[in-house]
């Protein structure tokens, strides 16, 4: 993915420890994302197992998508703290992808979640420098400048600067962990 | 030279093919892999995109250091996860893989993290990748063991290299003799408890200490298990005696090793001690691993089900305990036996207490015993033995208990040791082990 886009859509807000089993519930793990039909139908199952109460702050009880929809609405997860953390399955960033989410902006990461993130190519993980889940409100329209790491709540008139990506840049740069391996001269195209 | 930890060193060890003298936290290192592990959930998806990446017909980097162990969805009707152990074992026969451990066959073990060591597949020293977050559960053979992606695998099937950034260890230090009613799993519930679910993320978990060295291997494997519901990118104990008899005892393949353990004077971000012998039994409430309590400060919560197995609490020290607190008595409330893999279901058939088999205290108690697998621990198809289908509350041996983790998201999941479930199992309410044991 190019990392000099503007990306814009609408935001939708999770709270803290949203843990991989609430972004893909483990029954549908036995999906298999190398086909690209099954793939798809991860986007269905995405979040299928937030609680009610957490899902699409800060109300709650917001759907991510409606039931029979693959893709929802949504480019953007805003969440608060260790984001994906628990199994190290990488249907997880996959859901998010299939479901057309972009970049998730989260205060941080737990750390497996990060790398299938980044190595699979699937979206970009950002780190806010405040609690953005608390400032930005599901619906809200945004507006990313990549590259900036300038993030503009369009709804609200706010704008907030978030966390370079730092080292893991080149690999979202390249589009993932093979063609960045290419690029570094690890593996021969 | 400057000093390093245990896990410093291995990655150093590991870093290109004639090692590195030195690497420090936060290094960024392609390293080169001694064993990798994959299963049915997630070996699919690395398969597919290993042959993506390097084609068709290509052939992984080492086929004595793949390891491909079914275990997640074994035992159930589903078309889909059936479908994928048949892609697992379509791999196997193209690429011609020793250590296959295939569903329906002898060779059939079960959990991935406790048929890892049985096989002779953990040795000190070593780097251990898995496409499983609880392969940290091998850190406690004194090697760096982690949880990675599908990709990741991927790219190591083809290359047998990964990067990986060096993280700092943070040191927990055990001392004294630890009471008969408390287990691994109560100290490492308290680290968690202490540190929160987010309290080790990026860093490596050391143990050390009089009081860990005190307990067998199983029980330390259930100490580095957990490092992940803290977030850790590793858990490790260096290895004694204990360590080399186990390994050595497995080694059937005669795999040398080196026995590596934490420089004097290496550098730990963090550092805490604790006195096992004033500790008490603790338990972890809904929807978190570190939503600590003691059980003293919950007994009395009415359960609807009691479970016991997984990675965590499935292997014989597990149920040897329960079957202390359970032998002769009858439980009140559904409880789940399943033993992680196939060598542990046959101890349960052979091992005896009080004239019994240990099968056969949990039978008379009324207990049921499933097949080996991970089964309901990560909920799995609706037909998994021990689903939570219902909104239901158990306490369970098990690693994790968010929302939804053992099937109905509703469910209320409470983590503890296997003393302490057995207790409430016999019981029907969250119970205390003393009211059971010394």
């Amino acid at each position: 993915m190019s990392l000099q886009s503007t990306i814009t859509g609408k935001a939708y807000v999770l709270g803290d420890n949203v843990d991989t089993d609430q972004i893909i519930p483990a029954q549908y793990l036995t999906l298999n994302p190398a086909i690209p039909e099954e793939y798809r139908q991860f986007g269905k199952y995405a979040l299928g197992s937030v609680p009610p109460s957490q899902a699409g702050l800060p109300k709650g009880h917001v759907p991510f998508h409606t039931d029979d929809e693959f893709v929802s609405p949504y480019r953007f997860i805003v969440a608060g703290k260790n984001f994906g953390c628990g199994s190290s399955r990488e249907h997880a960033p996959i859901a998010l992808d299939a479901a057309g989410i972009k970049v998730v902006i989260a205060e941080f990461y737990a750390r497996i979640f990060y790398r299938n993130a980044v190595n699979g190519g699937y979206l970009i993980p950002f780190e806010s420098t405040g609690r953005l889940c608390d400032t930005i409100c599901t619906g809200d329209e945004l507006r990313l400048d990549v590259a900036a790491g300038k993030l503009h709540n369009l709804t609200t008139g706010e704008t907030y600067e978030l966390k370079p990506l730092g080292e893991v840049a080149p690999i979202l740069e390249a589009g993932g962990l093979f063609p960045y391996a290419r690029k570094v001269g690890m593996l021969r195209s | 030279m400057t000093p390093m930890t245990l896990t410093e060193k291995i990655l150093a060890r590991h870093a290109g093919h004639a090692g590195r003298d030195h690497v420090q936290p936060g290094d960024n290192v392609w390293i080169d892999v001694d064993v990798l592990m994959t299963h049915d959930v997630c070996g699919p998806g690395t398969i597919g995109i290993f042959k993506q990446h390097f084609g068709k017909d290509a052939r992984v980097w080492d086929r004595d250091r793949v390891v491909i162990i079914p275990d997640h969805y074994i035992f159930t009707a589903d078309k889909m996860a059936n479908r994928n152990v048949d892609v697992l074992r379509q791999f196997v026969a193209e690429q011609n893989l020793p250590h296959y451990y295939d569903v329906g066959t002898d060779r059939y073990k079960g959990v991935c993290h406790i048929a890892l060591p049985e096989e002779g597949h953990t040795r000190p020293g070593e780097v251990l990748l898995g496409t499983d977050s609880h392969t940290c559960t091998a850190g406690a053979f004194g090697e760096f063991a982690t949880g990675i992606g599908n990709t990741d695998a991927g790219f190591v099937l083809g290359t047998g290299k990964l990067w990986v950034k060096v993280p700092p260890t943070m040191r927990f230090v055990f001392h004294g003799q630890l009471p008969p009613y408390l287990m691994a799993k109560d100290l490492i519930l308290a680290v968690i408890g202490d540190i929160g679910c987010d309290g080790a993320t990026y860093r490596a978990m050391e143990f050390d200490g009089d009081g860990v060295y005190a307990l067998n291997i199983e029980e330390r494997m259930t100490l580095c298990n957990m490092v992940i519901e803290a977030g850790g990118k590793n858990g490790v104990i260096a290895p004694d005696q204990v360590t080399l008899d186990y390994v050595n005892a497995r080694n059937v393949r005669g795999n040398p090793y080196t026995v590596v353990s934490s420089d004097a004077g290496a550098k730990f971000v963090f550092e805490k001690v604790y006195d096992v012998a004033k500790l008490q039994p603790v338990i972890a409430k809904p929807h978190s691993p570190d939503n600590r309590a003691f059980v003293s400060d919950i007994k009395g919560t009415k359960l609807d089900r009691a479970y016991i197995g997984s990675c965590t609490g499935g292997k014989m020290t597990d149920f040897r305990a329960a079957a202390t607190v359970l032998t002769g008595k009858t439980v009140r409330i559904d409880t789940f036996v399943v033993p992680a893999t196939s060598e542990i279901a046959h101890g349960l058939k052979t091992e005896t207490l009080n004239g019994q088999t240990l099968e056969e205290v949990f039978l008379s108690a009324g207990a049921k015993i499933g097949e080996p697998s991970c089964a309901a621990c990560l909920g799995g198809p609706s037909d998994t033995f021990g689903r939570l289908n219902e909104p239901l509350s158990c306490i369970s041996t098990t690693n994790r208990n968010f929302p939804g983790r053992m099937g109905h998201k509703e469910a209320r999941v409470y983590l503890a040791s296997p003393l302490t479930v057995a207790a409430s199992a016999v019981t029907g309410v969250i119970t205390d082990p003393r009211d059971y044991v010394g």
